[in-house]
């Protein structure tokens, strides 16, 4: 690993600067909010000229901004539930299958990664709107759950294909049934990569506004869209807040994960 | 225990155009230790796939006593299989790998225990129930795998290449406490490999596969001495196939008019050491190597054939002398030296 690195010290003065400031450069758009969201100004200004806690009360005191922060942390828990067993299984296929075959149908299977968000909301809409299921949470899960199958199998895809099949069919010739083959050999040694596509399925529900925007609606409305229609409507730090919250809530439970990961 | 026969029914298998099993059948008794050995890609282990429910026929059925298992679930077969990687579960420890298939049995758990820990006895592995899969040897690994095999008594044993991870060492003594365990257990066992040695050592017969075809099944000594085949002649050792007409019968009797197979260490400088109605085989010496044991001389007949005699060194007096180009006769026994019909020199 070290090699990598150069021995004199201009050069590695010059590469890790140059890494700060790509660092610098993805981290600063985050925590411009940070400020924004302790100001006591009624407009978002930067930097602010004094300081309060009133839009966190703001947002905590609001029924529809707690409301909306309870479907998105459901949303998120169910996608998780409902997206990494189907992408379990559905690599478990594609590693047996393999051949052409396979690569179609991984090809298919990450098509909503790939297609544009918007393209996809269009579509989504469409069909849930014939099933009368447009401004369910059920229509919203769809969604999400569409979305989040290809990003738990980029995940599990790699995990797969390391883990040695033989361990299944000895299972088998032992007398395990699939699901037990299944439960018992691959989900507990596949933990890790199970435990870190549940939590990519989770963001990318957390995460999702357009699908959001096109297919739930009132009560269901979740974090992103409400954040979306808000920042449309009226300009308020209240934004600035959450988003703080956000990123800090996300941030912890990635560190959390990751560490996990590691010892 | 109750071991079974199994009946394979002319079995067909193909992947793509590539015919992996060519309308095999084959019948094994209970209790037998059969072998199926060949060159790789020669079907053996589709075969033992086959039986253990993981490829499906294209036709044909096979039996497990009078039972059709042909579409029967692998988990539903009660088949004990012993993977080439031996496949253990390194999740679980060496005590949780052997309980795995009697767990699954909704055996209790005491008596799960018990019969896990009298099942690594067996196989003398007492003391290291509680040890992990990774801290253990090769030849560790190698006993887990037969206990977990065999703990839930199965009627059936497969093996596919067991050994063929170990050193040489013990792999000869697994060879042994392989055997040894099939006769306690008095399990029908049916043996992969593809190494010669190995089969004749624990086999009772032998089928030798090649390209999707049992080619021949007989017992080791039989497949060694009388093999059917050009190709059996020549996998199970070194074989010199020879033209009748380059054999002179020292009775003068009749020639055979088939091809014949001489092994190099039936070949003799010595006429005594071969009888009267022995044969004799004339060449000019084109090699000779010392190789510890014995010698291995290279002749080349007259009929430009090129013919390998293997001569131990303990009645190689005359090897040292012999010099490159100088005109040699080699002898062998009439006991030694096997027709194989239809296999032109």
């Amino acid at each position: 690993m070290l090699e990598a690195y150069p021995d004199n010290r201009p050069a590695r003065i010059f590469l890790w600067s140059f890494c700060a400031l790509v660092m610098a450069f993805l981290m600063l758009p985050t925590l411009v909010v940070v400020p924004l969201s302790f100001s006591s100004s009624n407009l978002l200004e930067f930097p602010p000229r004094a300081y309060s806690l009133r839009w966190y009360e703001a947002f905590f005191g609001s029924a529809t901004w707690m409301a909306a922060l309870r479907t998105s942390l459901i949303l998120g828990t169910l996608t998780a539930i409902v997206a990494v067993p189907l992408g379990l299984l559905a690599c478990i296929s594609i590693n047996r299958l393999g051949g052409k075959a396979a690569a179609t149908i991984q090809g298919i299977l990450l098509t909503p990664s790939i297609v544009p968000g918007i393209l996809l909301a269009i579509g989504l809409f469409f069909v849930l709107a014939a099933q009368h299921l447009v401004g369910t949470l059920f229509g919203v899960l769809v969604g999400h759950v569409v979305l989040a199958i290809p990003v738990a199998c980029i995940v599990l895809l790699p995990a797969l294909a390391r883990f040695d099949w033989n361990q299944v069919q000895a299972a088998r010739s032992l007398g395990a049934n699939w699901a037990r083959a299944i439960g018992g050999i691959i989900v507990p040694q596949l933990q890790i990569s199970l435990l870190s596509a549940t939590l990519m399925a989770f963001l990318t529900s957390l995460d999702e506004s357009v699908i959001s925007i096109f297919v739930a609606s009132g009560q269901n409305s979740t974090l992103p869209k409400l954040m979306f229609l808000s920042l449309r409507d009226q300009i308020d730090p209240t934004i600035a807040a959450i988003s703080t919250l956000w990123t800090v809530i996300v941030v912890a439970v990635v560190l959390i994960v990751t560490l996990r990961q590691k010892s | 225990m109750k071991s079974l026969p199994i009946t394979i029914d002319s079995v067909r298998k193909t992947f793509g155009s590539y015919v992996a099993l060519d309308d095999v059948s084959l019948d094994i008794q209970a209790g037998e230790f059969l072998t199926l050995l060949g060159p790789s890609g020669s079907g053996k282990t589709t075969l033992l796939m086959a039986l253990a429910g993981f490829v499906r026929p294209d036709r044909g059925k096979l039996l497990l006593g009078d039972r059709d298992i042909t579409r029967l679930a692998p988990n539903k077969r009660d088949i004990g299989i012993v993977f080439q990687n031996y496949a253990l579960f390194p999740h679980m420890n060496v005590l949780a790998n052997v309980e795995y298939p009697l767990v699954l049995r909704k055996v209790p758990k005491a008596e799960a225990r018990q019969r896990a820990l009298d099942t690594l006895a067996r196989v003398k592995l007492e003391g290291l129930a509680e040890r992990n899969i990774a801290a253990l040897s090769g030849g560790q690994r190698q006993r887990v795998a037969l206990a977990r095999a065999i703990v839930f008594e199965p009627r059936v044993m497969l093996m596919d290449e067991p050994l063929s991870a170990l050193d040489k060492n013990l792999r000869e003594t697994m060879q042994y406490e392989i055997r040894r365990l099939h006769d306690d257990l008095g399990i029908t066992t049916i043996y992969v490999t593809h190494d010669q040695r190995e089969a004749l050592t624990m086999s009772d017969r032998v089928a030798v596969m090649n390209s999707g075809r049992i080619q021949q099944i007989d017992t080791p000594q039989r497949i060694y001495d009388r093999p059917s085949t050009r190709f059996v002649a020549e996998f199970m050792g070194e074989a010199n196939i020879v033209a009748p007409g380059s054999v002179r019968r020292m009775d003068g009797a009749d020639e055979s008019r088939e091809a014949l197979m001489i092994r190099a260490e039936s070949l003799h400088l010595d006429t005594e050491l071969v009888g009267r109605d022995g044969v004799a085989l004339e060449g000019i010496l084109s090699a000779k190597a010392f190789r510890g044991e014995n010698w291995l001389l290279t002749l080349a007949l007259d009929g430009g054939q090129e013919v390998l005699a293997c001569i131990p060194a303990a009645l190689a007096g005359g090897c040292t002398e012999l010099a490159a180009g100088q005109r040699v006769t080699v002898y062998a026994p009439a006991a030694k030296v096997h027709a194989i019909p239809g296999a032109i020199a």
